[in-house]
């Protein structure tokens, strides 16, 4: 089941099998946008960044990103910064993984980010997708597609949290503006 | 002149008596057929292979081989042959390739008597064919010609032979496998493999030290964290003061490992015989069989097959944790490998435990503050129940948190049991039973275990503390005061004493794991305060030369190990490594310094400087036992010294830091057990065996 969100949709998900998600990633994938003008060939670089903010209650208490790849108890893993993006062939060109049976157990939500770390508002973006997908069967639960996503340069994409003795996922898709996660928080808060 | 032909090609043979020279990338049976005017072979007598390598006019090899040469005589060629088609196929059943497209393309040259190439053909664009018609040599108006055919057969010898009009293709395809077979079977036969037999000992021991196949350094797991912001693991203790800030933290993508996975383990069960990880010996042939060119002990392309998997975990349990769970080429790689990951999963696990108790603490301290900041809420029973609900919903997170660790620890527990068993004498303990049956070994080790580690949750649980081989810094070990906080119980004499033997215990496992005549020691002592401690070293042999004592002991021992480092850098610098002078010692050097600065001029402290510097690259090692706190006279000028020493002490201390959440752990150096002969029945065999190589 895959669902295709447009902004600010929101659903909640729960795996359909009435199991609950061990394991996630959450994929992002773009292309640079090509440059309009003279020089047409020429494109801009643009880095996009995943990052996952770990909370306990409403208080931040980890997060993961480009700059600190693991967290503390290392069930949240970043495979690591991607400054350019993809050739646009549809793969993840930076992932998390969340071990959702080690995170501790006072972490009870985590969101996920992403964050244009130069600038350029998601319409300059190509083929830019995010996704969230079950690692333990590889199915796609949620897809949003960034491009064309008007002025915004981050957007809160969905946050897991515990519910009941397992975990579920709800999608947010909220647009808002930042270059990382810090300016992202004020934005976040609502949505826990 | 030779004319490369291209597929169809023709070219015309002037000659009649010819040589058809084949060579392929591997084995292939040669054969040649017969065929009439009307293009189809008349019979199995038209049909030259190995079981039947001569016609008239034609011969063939018997047996299948990567170059052959074909004789063909076209006058004495039957009246009725017209055509002559020379075939290639892969042999079946002797475990060669099955499609030419696994090797290279074959090639074909006709040449005349004298060897001169008169065409030639390489036969590119072969897949999955098998078999394939290489050349035809055909009459054309009474005279011979050669065409260029390349026409492959996906299905072998028979799908040809039928195409050719051969009635009985499929038992001539049998005949011709059943001949290239024996033919195979011809050769000598392989070695036998070596068995369990008198030796085992020996290829033991030669295997116990075994690390230097395990690529260039082994050096996977530091490759994998040592990201830009990662310090090798390879030596990533930092000292807790010293811990640089989060964003330093070696968070390599590759420095993490999920705990409790229950994945299927490539790894044997740990019987601490780590002599059979040889790369899978090929049986030896009973009846004889192809020649194995496979060297027995050495493994090239690949790692070895993983070997049996770890039993299935019962549902809803993890699976039982077997020795050698990582990766690695090596057995000591993997458990090295492992090592580091049973660290890892600890510190991790242990933080999250103490995040969640953290948290839950603040979380208790905010709520009462919350019932107590209303004064109507202050007293009275609604701020008891508030209180108590607050308090009950703390201990219910922590003891929350408490279970989730307790699992962890319940399986880093036991795979420690089984790995602490697995391990060779560079990891192991002393008291392990590795160490009673000790034998010299042939080869470095990658690591050495220089102590155990622990943290204050789970006291029981030690990991190995690991350092990679050649040391990358020295070791500096403090006796002073103030490095224990069961110092107190300690007397300062006594603190040196354990000091020393914590050096000599380092000492003699170093010497004990490098090759024979590896590792040379050297000790200065200028005021004699540590005889007892180097007794058993002196009295083995170990240590050739007696301490130096004194002022002049302590400049001359300095002397001559800058001297060497000067020597090897120059050496190494100007690539002239073959003109060292012959009696320059090039084994790994380690100099431990005991009572340090008595007896050292400020030359001397220079000299020390220089040799911790820039003694690690060349093979000069320190080891300093002193209390810092001796030399404050010389101030701020030796901080680099401590600094670039791995500080352990020679008593129980949290100084230690982990490179991925920076807890304090607790170190224990690795000492022999109280009334052990171990360390001395180690060191005079160190010490017997330097004899035996007249050092």
């Amino acid at each position: 089941m895959t669902v295709n969100l447009s902004k600010g949709q929101g659903i909640s998900l729960q795996k359909a099998d009435g199991g609950t998600l061990t394991a996630v990633r959450m994929g992002l994938g773009w292309q640079s946008a090509p440059r309009r003008g003279l020089f047409g060939s020429r494109t801009k670089e643009i880095d996009l960044d995943a990052s996952a903010v770990l909370f306990a209650g409403d208080q931040p208490v980890d997060v993961v990103f480009f700059r600190h790849l693991v967290s503390d108890d290392g069930s949240v893993r970043h495979t690591g910064d991607n400054l350019v993006g993809g050739a646009g062939k549809g793969g993840d060109d930076e992932a998390i993984l969340v071990d959702l049976q080690r995170v501790p157990v006072h972490i009870d939500q985590i969101v996920f980010t992403v964050n244009s770390f130069t600038g350029q508002t998601f319409a300059e973006v190509q083929n830019a997708f995010c996704r969230l997908v079950d690692e333990t069967n590889g199915e796609e639960l949620a897809r949003y597609t960034l491009d064309g996503g008007g002025a915004y340069t981050a957007q809160i994409m969905a946050k897991v949290h515990r519910s009941g003795a397992g975990w579920a996922m709800t999608a947010i898709g909220t647009p808002a503006n930042g270059r990382t996660f810090q300016d992202l928080m004020p934005a976040i808060l609502p949505s826990l | 002149m030779t004319a490369e032909l291209v597929r169809g090609q023709n070219h015309p043979l002037s000659e009649s008596r010819l040589e058809i020279r084949i060579s392929a990338g591997g084995p292939v049976v040669a054969g040649a057929t017969l065929s009439g005017a009307d293009g189809r072979v008349a019979g199995a007598e038209w049909v030259a292979h190995p079981a039947s390598h001569r016609l008239p006019g034609l011969e063939v090899s018997r047996q299948a081989a990567a170059e052959h040469r074909l004789a063909v005589d076209l006058d004495a060629l039957p009246d009725s042959a017209h055509r002559l088609h020379v075939l290639l196929a892969l042999p079946e059943g002797v475990g060669g390739p099955s499609r030419f497209g696994a090797m290279a393309a074959p090639f074909v040259a006709v040449t005349g008597l004298d060897g001169a190439e008169v065409a030639s053909y390489t036969l590119t664009d072969l897949d999955t064919e098998s078999a394939v018609v290489a050349l035809e040599l055909y009459r054309r108006q009474g005279a011979w010609k050669v065409r260029a055919v390349g026409q492959g057969y996906a299905g072998g010898l028979t799908a040809m032979l039928l195409d050719q009009g051969l009635d009985a293709a499929a038992e001539t395809a049998a005949a011709i496998n059943d001949a290239v077979t024996r033919g195979m079977a011809r050769s000598v036969a392989a070695p036998p493999a070596p068995t369990a037999g008198g030796d085992t000992r020996a290829r033991r021991t030669a295997r116990a030290g075994d690390s230097g196949d395990a690529g260039p350094d082994g050096s996977s797991r530091s490759a994998g964290s040592s990201g830009p912001e990662g310090s090798s693991r390879a030596d990533g203790f930092v000292d807790s003061p010293a811990r640089p800030d989060s964003p330093a933290r070696p968070d390599g993508p590759g420095s993490s490992r999920t705990a409790g996975s229950g994945d299927a383990t490539p790894a044997r069960t740990g019987s601490g015989d780590t002599g059979s990880t040889a790369a899978p010996v090929p049986p030896a042939p009973g009846g004889g069989g192809p020649v194995s060119y496979r060297h027995p002990g050495r493994e090239t392309t690949a790692p070895p097959a993983p070997a049996p998997a770890a039993p299935p975990a019962e549902p809803g349990r993890p699976a039982p944790p077997v020795a050698g769970d990582a990766t690695g080429w090596t057995m000591n790689e993997r458990l090295y490998n492992q090592v580091w990951g049973m660290f890892e999963d600890l510190a991790r696990s242990t933080a999250a435990y103490r995040s969640a108790v953290d948290f839950a603490e603040s979380r208790l301290e905010r709520e009462l503050d919350k019932a107590l900041s209303d004064p109507r809420t202050r007293v009275g029973p609604a701020a008891d129940a508030a209180r108590e609900e607050a308090r009950a919903k703390r201990a219910d997170l922590v003891d929350q948190a408490r279970a989730v660790l307790d699992r962890d620890l319940a399986q880093l527990v036991a795979e420690s049991e089984v790995v602490e068993h697995a391990l060779p004498p560079a990891f192991a303990r002393w008291d392990s039973p590795v160490w009673q049956g000790f034998q010299m070994p042939l080869e470095t080790p990658m690591a050495l275990r220089i102590g155990d580690l622990h943290l204050p949750e789970r006291p029981d649980l030690r990991i190995p503390m690991l350092v990679r081989l050649p040391l990358e810094r020295g070791l500096w070990i403090d006796s002073g005061r103030a490095s224990a906080r069961e110092a107190g119980l300690v007397d300062s004499a006594e603190l040196r004493r354990r000091a020393m033997e914590t050096a000599v215990a380092q000492a003699a496992r170093l010497l004990a794991v490098y090759p024979v005549g590896d590792f040379s020691l050297h000790v200065i002592d200028p005021a004699g305060a540590a005889g007892t401690a180097l007794a058993p070293l002196l009295g083995s042999g170990a240590l050739r030369d007696a301490p130096a004592a004194g002022a002049k002991g302590v400049s001359e021992t300095l002397q001559r190990l800058t001297r060497r480092v000067d020597l090897v850098q120059m050496a190494v610098r100007s690539g002239a490594v073959d003109s060292l002078p012959p009696d320059l010692d090039t084994a790994e050097q380690l100099l431990i310094v005991n009572d340090f600065p008595h007896g050292f001029d400020d030359r001397a402290v220079t000299q020390l400087r220089y040799l911790a510097d820039e003694g690690p690259a060349v093979g000069v090692h320190l080891m300093m036992v002193a209390d810092r706190e001796d030399a404050r006279a010389y101030g701020p000028v030796l901080d680099p010294l401590w600094r670039a020493l791995l500080r352990i002490t020679p008593l129980p201390d949290d100084h230690l830091a982990d490179p991925w959440v920076g807890h304090a752990w607790t170190y224990e150096p690795s000492l022999a057990p109280a009334g052990s002969e171990v360390l001395r029945q180690v060191l005079h065999q160190v010490g017997q065996a330097r004899r035996a190589y007249g050092i």
